[in-house]
C-alpha cells in the first residue's frame, strides 16, 4: 500500500499544528462559532448529539494492520472502547473530547492517517471498490489513481469552501462495488490496447433528492483526470446553489443546466487547454502504481473445501457467504461483518476486535485490511488453506457471522441515538430486523438482498439503493418508517419505490417479514434474488399484501 | 505599523481608498434568476440608483467597485490619480467585458466576499488569472482572515485585507501554514515533478 515519503509527513504534520492553532483560537474567541465551524468540519470533526464526533479517512478503504491497532488505541484511550466504519469506508468516533482532537490527530499522523476532508463542502474521501487489485472480474486496479486523486485533492487551493460536500468515487470492474453513479463525480476507468481511459459521470447522489449519475465525458485520456476534474468542480463552485443547503449538491445544478449545457461550460474552461498543471504524466503514475504491486503470492493448488470440511456446516455456509474469489488460485477474499447479533450497531467494532483482525491480517493476509462501504472489513488475500483457521479466530470473537449480502448484512446510519438531524432512530429498527433471522435456514433461503436504513432524508444510510430501503420519518413529532423496494446498486443502479403509507417502529419487522414472505412464494426458482423477482413481478403484489388489513 | 493590509508576504500600509457601496437597503431577489439560474438568490448587487448616490472620497487611491466604475468612467478617472476596481464573489466574470480599458492597466482588481464560507472567490482568482490575464494586484477583500491566505496565495491572489477585529500579524502566518501542496497551480507546478 502507499507509504508516506517526508512530503507527505511534513504536510499531515503541519495540517494537525494548523487545526490545533484554529482549536487555540477558537477557545480564545478569536474565532466565531460560525467561523470554527468549516474549519473544524474539513477536520472531520462534527458536534452531536451527545458529543464531538470525530471521522478519521482511510483513503479507498486500505489500512494496514499497524494503523488499525492505532485506531483501537485511540478508541481505548479518547473514546468509550469501540469505532463505528461508515459507508464511505472511514471510521468515526463518537465521544472524543473536543479538546483531545489535536492529540488523537497527532497519533493518527504517526500512522500515516488523518481526518482531513472527511466532512465540510469540500471534496470528501475518495472510495473505490474494497476488492481492488484481487477481484476476478477487474479490468484496471483502481488505488493508485484513488491514491493520485486524493493528493490532488488534498488541500486543493480552489476547493476547500464548496457549495456543498464533494463525494468522488472510482471502479475499475466489470461490476461496479463502488456506486459511482450515486456519487457527485462517478469515475469508471477503461483500458483500450493498454492505454487508460476514463469514463466520467457527473451529478449522481442520494439524500433527499436522489439521482443517478449522468455520463459526461466518454473515454478520457487519463493524462486529463485532474484537469477535467478541476473544471467540474470549479463550474461547480462558481454555480452550485449556495443558499439553501438541500439544493446545493453538484446534482441539483446539473439537472437544472440539463447535462449538455453542464458538459459546454466544464469543457469550455477545460479546452483552452491550459487551465491546468495538474496534467498526470507517465513518471507520476508509475511512481505511485509501485505502491501497489501484487504481495508475494505462493503458487497453491484450489482446495476443495466441501469435501473437506463436510461435517461443519457453519464453515461451509461462512465460505459460502463470506469469501469470493481471487485472482490467484488457492486464494480467497475474506468479508468479515460487523453486522453480527453481538454488535451494538451495524459497522461498529470492539477495540479488542480491531486487534484480532490486525492479527489474523499479519497472519494471514499480507498486513493489510479493507473497510466496505457496506460497513464491513476484508481481508483480502487469504490462502484456502488458511480459511478454516480465519473463520474459528473470528467466530471465538463473535466476528464469524455468516451473513454477507444476506438481510442481516444491514447498512444503518447512526440515526436518533447519536444524531442531531435524525427524524427516527435507525439502529434499534436494525436490531428488530436482525432478531427475525434466528433461524439461519430461513436467512440463508432468501439469499442475496440489501436492506438498508437511514434514520432521515440526508440517506446516510444509502436507503435509497437498498432492495429494501427503510426511511425515518417524522409524522406530528413520532417516529415512522417509510419502506422502499426495488433500489439497487452498481452498475444497474436504481432507486426505490415507496410503498405505501409509512409504519411505526413496532409493525416494521412484521412488515419486512411479510416482504420476504411474498418474494419467497412468487420466486420462479431459488435462484431467483429477491431483486429480480422484484424487477419481474413489480411492486403491487407487495403493496397488496401488505395492506390488505 | 497599524494595517490590515497583507501584500507580497508583508503587511504594508494600506494608501487605497475602498469604496463600499451601501447596499443594506437593496431589496433581495428571493428566486433565483432564470438566465443564470441559482446566481442571484439571497445575495444582492447595488442599483444603480445605490450607485449612483455613492459619495466619491476625496482620496488619491481608490478601489472602485466595477458596477460603479463603469457607470461613472470619465469621473473616476478624472478625480483619482489611481484607481482599481473589485467585483463581488457572486459577479459573473462577463462583467468585465463590458470595461474598454485593459484590465492591466488597473494596479488592482479586488474580489468580495461576504462570508468567508463563500469559496467561489478561488475560483475567480483561477480565472481572473488565466482567462483574464491579469498580471498586476490581486486582492482579496472582505470576510478576510488567516485560516484563508494559505488557498487564497494559491489560486492566485497576491494581497489580502485582513478583515477588521482580526489580527493581521498572525494572518501574516497564514501563508506559511504548509511547506509543500501536492496539486500543481497557475503559477506553481505540481509537487510530483520533485518526487
Ligand atoms: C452522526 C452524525 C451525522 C450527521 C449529522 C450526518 C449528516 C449528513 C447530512 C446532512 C447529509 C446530507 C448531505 C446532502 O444531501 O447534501 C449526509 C449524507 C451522507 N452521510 Fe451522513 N451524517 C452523519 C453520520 C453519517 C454516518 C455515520 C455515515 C456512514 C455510516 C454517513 C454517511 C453519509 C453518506 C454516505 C451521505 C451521502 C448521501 C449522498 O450521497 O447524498 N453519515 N449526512
Ligand atoms: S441519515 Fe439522517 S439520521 Fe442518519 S446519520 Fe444521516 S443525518 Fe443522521
Amino acid at each position: 500500500m502507499y507509504k508516506y515519503d517526508h512530503y507527505d509527513r511534513k504536510i499531515v504534520n503541519q495540517r494537525v499544528d494548523q487545526y490545533e492553532d484554529q482549536l487555540n483560537r477558537y477557545f480564545n474567541k478569536e474565532l466565531t462559532d460560525e467561523e470554527f465551524r468549516p474549519l473544524r468540519l474539513q477536520n472531520g470533526l462534527y458536534i452531536q448529539r451527545h458529543a464531538p464526533m470525530l471521522r478519521v479517512a482511510i483513503p479507498y478503504g486500505l489500512l494496514s494492520s499497524n494503523q488499525l491497532r492505532a485506531l483501537a488505541d485511540i478508541a481505548d484511550e479518547f473514546d468509550r472502547g469501540y469505532g463505528h466504519f461508515s459507508t464511505r469506508q472511514n471510521i468515526q468516533f463518537n465521544w472524543p473530547k473536543l479538546e483531545e482532537t489535536p492529540k488523537i490527530l497527532r497519533k493518527l499522523a504517526d500512522v500515516e492517517m488523518h481526518a482531513i476532508q472527511t466532512s465540510g463542502n469540500c471534496i470528501r474521501n475518495i472510495t473505490t471498490d474494497p476488492y481492488a487489485g484481487v477481484t476476478p472480474d477487474e479490468i484496471v486496479d483502481t488505488r493508485y489513481i484513488a491514491e493520485i486523486l486524493r493528493q490532488w485533492s488534498t488541500f486543493h487551493p480552489e476547493f476547500a469552501l464548496l457549495p456543498r460536500k464533494f463525494k468522488i468515487s472510482i471502479s475499475g470492474s466489470k461490476q461496479d462495488r463502488a456506486l459511482v453513479k450515486t456519487h457527485d463525480i462517478g469515475l469508471e476507468l477503461v483500458k483500450e490496447d493498454d492505454n487508460l481511459f476514463v469514463n466520467v459521470f457527473v451529478g449522481g447522489g442520494l439524500g433527499r433528492t436522489p439521482v443517478i449519475g449522468q455520463l459526461l465525458k466518454e473515454k478520457l485520456p487519463i493524462e486529463h483526470l485532474l484537469s477535467y476534474c478541476e473544471s467540474i468542480i470549479r463550474i461547480y463552485n462558481l454555480y452550485g446553489r449556495r443558499d439553501n443547503m438541500y439544493k446545493a449538491r453538484i446534482k441539483i445544478l446539473v439537472k437544472a443546466l440539463g447535462v449538455e449545457s453542464f458538459k459546454k461550460q466544464v469543457e469550455d474552461d477545460w479546452n483552452d487547454g491550459k487551465n491546468s498543471s495538474n496534467h498526470l504524466n507517465d513518471k507520476e503514475i508509475s511512481r505511485v502504481k509501485q505502491f501497489f504491486t501484487s504481495p508475494d503470492y505462493e503458487v497453491l493448488e484450489s482446495i476443495h473445501l466441501e469435501g473437506q470440511y463436510s461435517e461443519d456446516q457453519n464453515f461451509l455456509k461462512w465460505i459460502k457467504r463470506n469469501t469470493r474469489d481471487h485472482i490467484k488460485i488457492g486464494y480467497r477474499s475474506v468479508t468479515i461483518s460487523l453486522k453480527g447479533k453481538k454488535q451494538t450497531a451495524p459497522g461498529d467494532i470492539q477495540s479488542t476486535e480491531m486487534r484480532v483482525v490486525a492479527d489474523l491480517a499479519d497472519q494471514y493476509s499480507f498486513g493489510e485490511i479493507r473497510s466496505t462501504h457496506e460497513q464491513n472489513l476484508v481481508l483480502a488475500d487469504v490462502k484456502e488453506k488458511d480459511l478454516f483457521d480465519v473463520y474459528s479466530v473470528l467466530r471465538e470473537n463473535n466476528l464469524g457471522e455468516a451473513n454477507i449480502g444476506l438481510i442481516t448484512d444491514i447498512i444503518c446510519c447512526p440515526g436518533g441515538d447519536f444524531c442531531s438531524l435524525a427524524n427516527a432512530k435507525s439502529i434499534p429498527i436494525a436490531k428488530s430486523i436482525d432478531n427475525l433471522f434466528d433461524n439461519y435456514d430461513f436467512l440463508f433461503d432468501i439469499g442475496t438482498i440489501s436492506l438498508n436504513i437511514s434514520g432521515c432524508m440526508n440517506a446516510c444510510g444509502h436507503h435509497h439503493v437498498g432492495n429494501i430501503g427503510i426511511l425515518g420519518v417524522d409524522k406530528d413529532g413520532s417516529e415512522w418508517y417509510q419502506i422502499t423496494l426495488g433500489g439497487q446498486q452498481g452498475v444497474n443502479a436504481s432507486l426505490g419505490k415507496v410503498i405505501g403509507p409509512s409504519f411505526s417502529a413496532d409493525e416494521v419487522p412484521a412488515v419486512i417479514k411479510e416482504i420476504l414472505n411474498i418474494y419467497i412464494a412468487q420466486r420462479d426458482t431459488e435462484e431467483e434474488e429477491f431483486i429480480d423477482c422484484y424487477n419481474r413481478i413489480g411492486l403491487d403484489p407487495f403493496k397488496e399484501a401488505i395492506y390488505k388489513n | 505599523m497599524d494595517t490590515q493590509l497583507i501584500k507580497n508576504k508583508e503587511l504594508v500600509l494600506n494608501d487605497w481608498f475602498w469604496i463600499v457601496p451601501d447596499t443594506s437597503n437593496e431589496e433581495v431577489k428571493k428566486q433565483a434568476g432564470k438566465v443564470v439560474q441559482f446566481k442571484l438568490t439571497g445575495e444582492c448587487f447595488p442599483s444603480d440608483a445605490t450607485l449612483n448616490n455613492v459619495i466619491l472620497p476625496e482620496a488619491e487611491k481608490v478601489i472602485v467597485p466595477l458596477r460603479l466604475f463603469l457607470l461613472q468612467t470619465d469621473k473616476i478617472k478624472k478625480k483619482y490619480k489611481e484607481y482599481g476596481i473589485w467585483i463581488y464573489s457572486h459577479d459573473e466574470l462577463d462583467l468585465f467585458s463590458h470595461l474598454k480599458e485593459d484590465i492591466n492597466s488597473f494596479p488592482v482588481v479586488g474580489v468580495y466576499v461576504e462570508k468567508f464560507a463563500d469559496g467561489r472567490i478561488y475560483s475567480l482568482g483561477n480565472l481572473i488569472r488565466r482567462k483574464l490575464s491579469y498580471k498586476n494586484d490581486l486582492r482579496a477583500l472582505g470576510d478576510v482572515f488567516k485560516d484563508q491566505l494559505f488557498y487564497l496565495a494559491r489560486s492566485g491572489f497576491d494581497s489580502f485585507l485582513i478583515k477588521d477585529g482580526y489580527d493581521a500579524k498572525k494572518a501574516l502566518l497564514g501563508l506559511e501554514d504548509f511547506s509543500y501542496s501536492y496539486q500543481g497551480t497557475l503559477s506553481q507546478k505540481p509537487l510530483w515533478g520533485e518526487r
